[in-house]
């Protein structure tokens, strides 16, 4: 017998959302000069905050501050920068809680993920870097120049652009390398999701950081257009979509920027005859439900070794149904919302796509809240390669099941992508999760896990995922002249 | 009619907590001008071999706990310390400004150190392109327990030959300077409130002559520092007592604490690991 769960809401008295919010630029915040736009809870269509656009103009304020703050900021001593990052780094501990439900509020995702994933993350990431920061001449990139230093420079100033999946923890990722090799930054939200890192300039104050040193601009995509053309900004960092990167890409041919890029995926979770089923099970539930799926390492194929594919298909779906969405505050939500209307449409329009191939859609029973963005979680059965639900990212709850029936052909299917950020690996034999490993084009292989995030290991992706890596020793080099 | 202090009993630190020697012995610890300070305790052989069951003890714990947690708990240390700052440069003595500084230069190489624990990995350790079908990873682990005799400087010495130690997962048993001893015991007041398990650190005082032979010859040590040995007959006497279970012995040249320190003080006391696996279908 089923039984039913109590609502167990976090509260929201912890955070204090402002009606408006401005830029934050050399320290202050300050208005902007575009016209302002609303940030809503996803998952109730409610009005949360108004949020400044900032124009090219104010963004070209932000980069000046961010240039001035490279001269102090770039000369301090590693110790003394570690120690800022280390305030931040405790200042996002102390302030865990209400970090997590602003975020959970303002993108949807469930509490469960914002406080056990997102934030605790985030800390770690800035607790680790901050380490990095007096530490630069170990890492092992820099050369002996002739005034006796050794280590590698900083670039300068990074405008960094990044995406509504995870907020704070991408804010994370760009900022304190950056912070930690002795750059400044000019970083833009996205514009569904700016109310962290708008809290984040906050915790800047708090922390005593120099003024310049970390500057928030919001707005759309005209405003990372901004960033991201702005004659003075030495390196370039984003995280989104392909498309976008592309552009991006374009945009820096020619200059002498630094750029990494972060981008789309289609991961393969490739689950053999022998593997534990219900580990599988859980591994692809997290995998492709985890953060609503909008995650760009999501395991969004699962390929599944033929002759397991019914007992495993009926242990998913038996496990799908006891996934609960609703309320993102809900200490039980397993599923949030979809974080915006115009994500939604999407998902909506390639799952139609999905119908119109010929694969077959399957959900769990699901009631779907009212109001907000909501999709149910989804399988589509007897998808094939050429289906487009098998080639193109959704970055939604929906998984497309393909079969495989040798190591050989899984190899094959898997790489069978423009894209290559990420697959899993679920055998209990370990001579052939290392031979998938050694033959898949993806930046990261997750065997018998999956989506797992650490500081210290570098993540990034292969192809037309982007370049670069963020986390460990190796993300350093994207905030160094080497 | 001015306040009558209360005094503060010097003890030793064994396993968390703070007892006085088993011995019942003491010995005069003085001023740079000869004044009586206080009795410190001096530890006896029993006292030793405590501390050393605590630090095997407490290793398990501390080497398999996470690196950031390692991290995190002596950037703990480093906090408390600040706190402390003060009464730190009021015990060392001399100049005001001087002592300060040794103290804030001390608070400053334990948060160097802490960023060291998730990071020592990355830069020692190694995948190994072997010539043939196999997964081939090099790891540095802890040694064990490690007996560190304490340079003379009393706290910008002592932290910097604990905290790289402890950083990578060693415990210790630390014999105090022997001239001045009362920085240690109020750093293990330090230790005691930073959240570090109890056993990570064990400091003993006394005399250094007889602390460090039992120490060097204990056959459940794994590690000896003689950095602060500067006789040599006794420092040659103690690597030979550790030739016999093959202790990792670090016997530096005299050491300007204020420089870098570089990594050999961890990477002394590690051990490589490295993990086979075949690659196949």
């Amino acid at each position: 017998m089923a039984f039913e769960y109590a609502p167990a809401p976090e509260s929201r008295d912890v955070v204090d959302i402002k009606p408006s919010y401005g830029l934050f630029i050399n320290g202050e915040f300050a208005e902007g000069s575009g016209t302002p736009f609303k940030t809503i809870n996803p998952a109730s269509e409610e009005k949360l905050a108004e949020i400044a656009t900032a124009t090219s103009d104010d963004v070209d304020r932000a980069v000046q501050a961010a240039r001035k703050a490279f001269g102090v900021w770039s000369a301090l001593p590693g110790s003394e920068r570690a120690k800022y990052i280390f305030r931040i780094a405790r200042i996002i501990q102390e302030r865990a809680r209400e970090l997590a439900v602003l975020e959970s509020l303002d993108n949807g995702k469930p509490i469960r993920e914002s406080r056990d994933v997102d934030v605790p993350l985030v800390a770690a990431h800035f607790f680790y870097y901050a380490g990095w920061a007096d530490k630069l001449e170990h890492a092992g990139f820099g050369r002996r120049t002739t005034d006796g230093h050794s280590g590698a420079k900083p670039l300068g100033v990074a405008g960094q652009v990044i995406p509504w999946n995870f907020p704070l923890l991408m804010l994370a990722w760009k900022i304190a390398p950056a912070l930690a090799c002795g750059n400044t930054v000019v970083l833009k939200p996205a514009e569904t999701t700016p109310l962290t890192a708008l809290l984040f300039a906050e915790i800047c104050q708090q922390a005593d950081l120099p003024p310049g040193v970390v500057n928030i601009v919001t707005g759309a995509g005209e405003t990372g257009a901004a960033v991201v053309a702005h004659p003075d900004v030495n390196k370039v960092a984003f995280t989104g979509s392909t498309e976008v990167g592309r552009i991006i890409a374009r945009t820096v041919a020619g200059t002498d920027k630094k750029l990494t890029l972060e981008l789309g995926g289609k991961a393969a979770n490739i689950v053999f005859e022998d593997a534990a089923v219900d580990q599988a099970v859980e591994g692809i539930v997290n995998g492709i439900f985890f953060n609503q799926g909008h995650v760009c390492c999501a395991g969004s194929r699962l390929l599944v070794q033929e002759s397991v594919q019914d007992e495993l298909l009926a242990a998913l779906k038996r496990r799908l149904g006891t996934l609960r969405l609703g309320d993102p505050l809900d200490k039980n939500t397993d599923i949030g919302a979809i974080n915006s209307a115009e994500q939604l449409a999407k998902i909506r329009e390639m799952s139609e796509i999905g119908d119109s191939e010929g694969a077959e859609r399957w959900s769990p029973p699901c009631d779907l809240p009212e109001k907000g963005f909501w999709f149910p979680p989804t399988v589509f059965t007897g998808v094939a390669q050429s289906h487009r639900i098998a080639r193109e990212e959704i970055f939604g709850p929906v998984l497309s099941v393909l079969t495989f029936r040798t190591p050989a052909e899984a190899v094959e299917k898997a790489n069978n992508t423009p894209y290559g950020l990420s697959a899993g690996v679920w055998t209990e034999k370990g001579s052939r999760i290392l031979w998938m490993a050694d033959r898949l084009r993806a930046g990261v292989v997750w065997a018998n896990t999956f989506n797992k995030f650490d500081p210290t290991s570098p993540f990034g992706g292969y192809k037309e995922s982007g370049y670069g890596r963020e986390g460990g020793l190796a993300g350093l080099e994207a905030y160094l002249d080497v | 009619m001015s306040r009558l202090s209360v005094r503060k009993t010097y003890k030793l630190f064994i396993g968390g907590a703070f007892p006085r020697s088993e011995s019942g012995r003491s010995y005069v610890v003085t001023s740079a001008k000869g004044e009586f300070v206080a009795n410190a305790a001096r530890a006896s052989r029993k006292d030793a071999r405590d501390a050393v069951v605590a630090a095997r003890k407490a290793f398990p714990g501390w080497s398999g706990a996470t690196p950031y947690n390692r991290g995190q708990i002596l950037y703990r240390v480093a906090e408390m310390l600040e706190g402390r700052r003060a009464q730190f440069a009021e015990e060392l003595g001399g100049p005001k400004k001087a002592a300060a500084e040794r103290v804030d230069a001390a608070v400053d190489r334990l948060v160097w150190y802490a960023g060291w624990s998730d990071k020592i990995a990355s830069v020692r350790g190694a995948a190994n392109p072997v010539a043939g079908p196999y997964f081939n990873l090099s790891t540095p682990e802890p040694t064990g327990v490690v007996a560190v005799v304490a340079p003379a400087d009393p706290l910008l010495g002592l932290i910097s030959v604990i905290a790289p130690v402890i950083v990578t997962g060693n415990t210790c048993v630390v014999v105090a300077s022997e001239n001045a001893p009362l920085p240690a015991i109020t750093l293990a007041e330090v230790l005691a409130t930073s959240d570090l398990p109890g056993g990570v650190v064990n400091l003993l005082t006394g005399h250094q002559s007889e602390l460090a032979p039992w120490l060097a010859a204990h056959m459940d040590v794994n590690g000896l520092d003689l950095g602060g040995v500067e006789d040599a007959d006794l420092a040659l006497k103690c690597e030979q007592e550790a030739a016999e279970n093959l202790k990792r012995v670090f016997r530096p040249a005299s050491e300007d604490w204020s420089l870098d320190p570089g990594l050999s003080r961890m990477t002394r006391f590690l051990e490589t690991k490295t993990v086979w696996h075949p690659v196949g279908i």
